[in-house]
């Protein structure tokens, strides 16, 4: 936590990723004031080209780990920071690039570029925790504002951050959403994700898409059976755990059995 | 031959006595509270449910409205008849009015160098509900208990129940996930109400239960209720509690809990049940919540926030370094066995009112009736209980 006077300072990085959880940042908006009065913007390219070198306080990290260069760049931001947060469904999950991880990279290389042999890629897109240390984690395709804000809110004063862990159906109860899963048979994953975007889409009679990955004891196969028993079809309810935190474990387990039960898995 | 309706009594009618008005002067009924200064809550259609809103006349009800509940299902549908009470009870229990899901509790300020803390202001409204079932008034009367009974009393709860008017209303019709009757809970309303209602094909039969409601039953174009018509009333209450699907055997069930903590049914549970929370949030007795400090940017103020929380939650149970209760069949165990069995110990009766919400809102289709069913039809073994 931050000590004396001095400002801490911040820095934003970018691995593999579209830059929507950065630019949550920019869109703090009424509060962007504030946070720049009480931290320094040290490196944050997407807002300024400016950049004051490190170390830094605290590090917020968009994106997977896709390429070898990013696997050596993370560890170089890693040393620079104290508080590193991998913020995003790429950073904590690999996001929707780590659909490539059931498939074969090299394939998709070979059809999608005219000279693959200038591609270096992983052949998986992974999470930053598998290559460094996190100490905290943001979820969210993109993440949540209201959550960026609190997270830095927290540690300027160095208490514990108020970021739930339990379902989104917590957040829907709260609120007042009448269950679109109870009430019109929608398949919705929220019983298996993590709280932290107000119940976004159940507000709209939708089912939750799961952005914010699993929560803190998920369990995916009794959902899984309960979206069989209002007719989902194995390879629908495979596309339902294969979204943007596909790769996360518990969302990674729903999908490979129904990979492992059905035979329209690759339809 | 029905009394002429017109014939009013010049006095409010009493405590203990019932009357009969036309179910279209349940409009009348709702505007005089309204011009007490009520807020008005009671039932309408909203996202495809009944829940419980603010509404300005008999319009706003679901007239002709039934639902049908199942373990996991609920759907609406309109039926061919104009009754106004024919569902039973929604997703919402009236605990989100009386307990709001999340209330700031007090702030501090920092002014000129020193703290300056605000206790937040007592709540003022002043709520009217319409339309409270048997299992309701019971779950209202234990949290009561919870909230207002002991030394210490929760003045939040206690502001707004104070003033709270309570229409009631008999259940002529059992839902499917209903269990009322096998808990002592229903279908015929106990108090404390200040009216309740039955609904027959023309009238309502109205019970007075309160001076405040006979003042306000006063409003509204009534007559005595005749013979027949209160031996139909309670008919129709007593049919209700007949056609009721569901029970819960409640014999020993507080020893049945204790004593079955290592009972392998618990892991059968956690195979299914998402702890995802649902059930306690829409029960109308349960009350846990966290309460955490939150602070601005500026470090200028902060404050204290109650939310409803859930024992489904693993965070919920951190103490001393982790989770006290780490897997699901640990959570599971722990709801159902202190609202069956820790709740008599701790407050008198049962956590349970038969309502039926967690059956119905249960993702999972888990039902609790049929969880205390089996832990009742396996042996119990010493294994190693759930961490
Ligand atoms: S709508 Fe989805 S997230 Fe909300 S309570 Fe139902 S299952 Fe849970
Ligand atoms: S019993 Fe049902 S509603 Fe309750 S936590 Fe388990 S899955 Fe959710
Ligand atoms: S445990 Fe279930 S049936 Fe009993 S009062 Fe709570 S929600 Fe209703």
């Amino acid at each position: 936590m931050p000590g004396g006077q001095r400002k801490p300072k911040l820095a934003v990085w970018k691995f593999t990723s579209c830059d929507g959880c950065q630019l949550s940042l920019l869109d703090l908006e009424e509060h962007l004031l504030a946070i720049v009065g009480r931290v320094e913007i040290a490196y944050f390219l997407e807002a300024s080209r400016a950049t004051v070198r490190g170390p830094y306080d605290i590090s917020l990290v968009e994106g997977s780990i896709s390429t070898p260069h990013e696997a050596e760049l993370i560890k170089e931001v890693r040393k620079q920071s104290r508080f590193l947060v991998a913020i995003g469904a790429c950073a904590t999950a690999g996001g929707i690039q780590a659909l490539r991880n059931f498939a074969d990279v090299r394939a998709f290389v070979d059809i999608v570029y005219a000279h693959p042999e200038y591609i270096r890629t992983l052949r998986e897109a992974r999470p930053i925790a598998d290559y460094v240390t996190v100490d905290f984690e943001l979820r969210g395709c993109p993440i949540s504002r209201y959550q960026l804000l609190e997270l830095i809110s927290a540690y300027l004063h160095g208490r514990q951050p108020s970021i739930p862990t339990y379902s989104v159906c917590a957040e829907c109860k709260r609120k007042g959403v009448v269950c679109v899963l109870v009430s019109q048979g929608v398949p919705c994953l929220g019983p298996v994700t993590q709280a932290g975007c107000n119940a976004l889409c159940p507000t709209y009679r939708r089912g939750c898409y799961g952005c914010f990955g699993p929560m803190e004891s998920p369990n995916p196969l009794s959902l899984g059976r309960r979206f069989e028993t209002l007719g989902v079809p194995p390879a629908d309810i495979i596309r339902l755990y294969r979204t943007f935190n596909a790769f996360a474990p518990a969302f990674r387990e729903g999908s490979e059995h129904y990979e492992q039960t059905s035979s329209h898995a690759h339809d | 031959m029905r009394p002429d309706l017109s014939a009013m009594d010049t006095l409010p009618p009493s405590p203990g006595s019932t009357v009969a008005f036309e179910k279209t002067a349940l409009d009348i009924l709702i505007a005089t509270l309204r011009q007490r200064g009520y807020t008005v809550v009671g039932p309408t259609v909203r996202d495809d449910a009944i829940v419980y809103d603010e509404i300005g006349g008999v319009t706003d009800l679901p007239i002709g409205y039934v639902d049908e509940q199942e373990a996991g299902t609920y759907r609406l549908r309109r039926w061919e008849k104009d009754t106004f009470f024919a569902y039973t009870v929604g997703p919402y229990a009236w605990k989100k009015f009386l307990y709001p899901p999340e209330e700031r509790l007090w702030e501090v300020r920092r002014e000129n160098g020193t703290l300056r803390f605000t206790e937040a202001p007592l709540p003022t409204e002043q709520y009217a509900f319409i339309g409270v079932r048997s299992c309701e008034l019971a779950a209202i009367r234990i949290q009561d208990r919870i909230f207002t009974g002991g030394p210490y009393v929760d003045p939040r709860y206690q502001a707004r129940r104070e003033r709270l008017f309570i229409l009631a209303v008999n259940c002529t019709r059992a839902g499917n996930t209903c269990f009322c009757a096998s808990v002592g809970s229903g279908p015929q309303a106990e108090g404390p109400y200040d009216i309740a209602l039955t609904e027959l094909d023309e009238v309502f039969i109205a019970h007075v239960g309160s001076v405040l409601g006979g003042q306000i039953l006063a409003e509204v174009p009534h007559r005595p209720a005749t013979e027949e018509e209160r031996a139909a009333a309670a008919e129709r209450v007593q049919a209700t509690a007949r056609t009721m699907r569901r029970a819960l055997d409640t014999t020993d069930l507080r020893d049945l809990l204790f004593n079955h903590q290592e009972h392998p049914h618990w892991e059968d549970v956690a195979t299914r049940c998402l702890a995802c929370t649902n059930c306690t949030l829409v029960c109308p007795t349960c009350f846990c919540f966290s309460v955490e400090d939150l602070t601005d940017l500026q470090g200028e103020s902060a404050w204290r926030v109650r939310r409803w929380d859930s024992c489904f939650s693993q965070a919920f149970t951190y103490t001393a370094g982790r989770p006290a209760r780490q897997s699901i069949a640990s959570r599971y165990r722990q709801w159902l066995t202190h609202k069956l069995a820790g709740w008599v110990d701790q407050f008198g009766v049962l956590g349970c009112v038969g309502c039926g919400r967690c059956i119905t809102w249960c993702p999972a289709q888990i039902d609790i009736t049929e969880e205390v069913a089996r832990l009742r039809e396996q042996p119990p073994q010493t294994e190693r209980s759930p961490s």
